[in-house]
């Protein structure tokens, strides 16, 4: 079986894998992380969204032999090392952002993606760079609110 | 899924060799169209070759009155070229609008034009603009390029290297997204050159077609009320449960006129 090195997290590592074994799978199944959600699993929904190499990413959507050498952020890896909160992750929860909460882990790395590349985005930007992300709780009204605090707030923390 | 062996190629040469003597292999550029068919188990390659390390096939230029793509080149990349916004702006907001943030950031031009979804942005684009898909073998005009449902001119092994757009006098996209899918139901491209007017239009029937008769109204008068009067027969269109055929030969006319009022 093909083996596949990537950084996760930061961290190093080694995984052996099919050819046809999908990230999510990896992050799931073989290294426990299961705060990456799989949805729908026909790349519509955005609960497995990830960043590979600092982009947000479908997990559910990419093999995960393509990812040797790669950077892999699940919603894991955004606290600090201290277990503070991310910014975005502190605005979904001051905002009331989710209610079941299935949503949420994609929500926020997809949410931080947009913070980075579009730091100051509109609340008509915000909707649709939530394309890819879907919520059936929430009618994304607290999420969209959310995500202009939690892009305030990294703006400030830059 | 069905298990398949995969592979890393390092150059569109490195994947055409990779292919050559495999009883079923397939490229894969971003995976965004392909990996979501091999979960439904739609398609069985015996062999998936990974595109995705070539780095001969990356990259966006603007020179010589065209704009080149690599065939890797991401949606997201096109979008946010500062050469394609320039030269073609009609081309980047189209790529813009392609499926969401996510699959845009892994999808690519080569793999979307290759693909030939029947409802897929890039062909009205590719055929709209009359460019030219370079492959490892050849050059293949836009006009002989798309053949039918997910078929190309494409041989076995041929792998895309890039595609070349003439930047033309004004273009415009304009689709109108399936509430669900959000794929085109409609999407017609326009575009005013110096050989003359070319409409094209996605998510009709089976491929994208162009659309003559428009062509030649617009070469009389680019304006959308050069439009009025070109009825589109309803047996260009296929129907299915998003739409009847009449209403889509209905929305070219509309999408079309919107697209030229756009282009200015």
């Amino acid at each position: 079986m093909p083996q596949v090195s990537l950084t996760v997290n930061g961290r190093p590592v080694k995984v052996e894998v099919e050819g046809r074994t999908l990230l999510v799978q990896v992050l799931r199944e073989k290294l426990g992380l299961t705060g990456t959600h799989v949805g729908c699993d026909t790349s519509q929904c955005g609960a497995c969204v990830v960043h590979v190499d600092g982009k947000s990413a479908k997990a559910c959507t990419l093999l995960a032999a393509q990812l040797e050498g790669a950077s892999v952020t699940t919603i894991e890896g955004v606290a600090g090392a201290d277990g503070k909160m991310h910014p975005m992750q502190e605005a979904f929860r001051d905002n009331h952002g989710l209610q079941c909460g299935f949503c949420t882990p994609g929500m926020v790395m997809s949410a931080i993606d947009l913070a980075k590349t579009n730091p100051d985005a509109s609340e008509h930007e915000i909707r649709e760079w939530l394309e890819g992300n879907i919520c059936r709780c929430t009618g994304y009204h607290n999420i969209v609110k959310s995500i202009q605090a939690g892009s305030a707030a990294m703006r400030a923390a830059k | 899924m069905y298990d398949f062996a995969y592979h890393k190629a390092s150059s569109a040469a490195d994947a055409a060799s990779k292919a050559k003597g495999k009883s079923d292999a397939k490229f894969m550029a971003g995976g965004q169209t392909l990996i979501p068919t091999l979960k439904q188990r739609l398609a069985k390659p015996s062999d998936v070759i990974d595109l995705g390390g070539a780095s001969d096939l990356k990259g966006i230029s603007a020179a010589g009155g065209a704009v080149t793509i690599g065939a890797m080149a991401t949606h997201a990349a096109v979008a946010g070229s500062a050469d394609a916004k320039k030269a073609i702006p009609a081309l980047a907001a189209l790529a813009e609008g392609i499926g969401d943030p996510q699959v845009r950031n892994r999808g690519t031009i080569g793999g979307s034009v290759a693909n030939n979804d029947p409802a897929a942005d890039y062909p009205a684009a590719v055929l709209g603009l009359g460019a030219t898909v370079h492959t490892d073998q050849r050059q293949i005009a836009a006009d002989a390029f798309f053949v039918s449902v997910f078929e190309t001119a494409l041989k076995p092994g041929e792998v895309i290297t890039k595609v070349s757009f003439p930047v033309p006098q004004k273009a415009a996209y304009m689709k109108f997204p399936s509430p669900a899918s959000r794929y085109a139901m409609i999407g017609v491209f326009v575009a005013k050159t110096a050989q003359g007017a070319r409409v094209a239009v996605t998510g009709a029937g089976n491929g994208v077609i162009r659309m003559k008769s428009m062509e030649a109204a617009l070469d009389k008068n680019w304006s959308p009320a050069a439009l009025d009067g070109v009825k589109v027969p309803a047996g260009t269109c296929n129907g299915d449960i998003h739409g009847t055929p009449e209403y889509r030969a209905h929305l070219i006319t509309v999408m079309a006129k919107r697209a030229v009022a756009a282009a200015g």
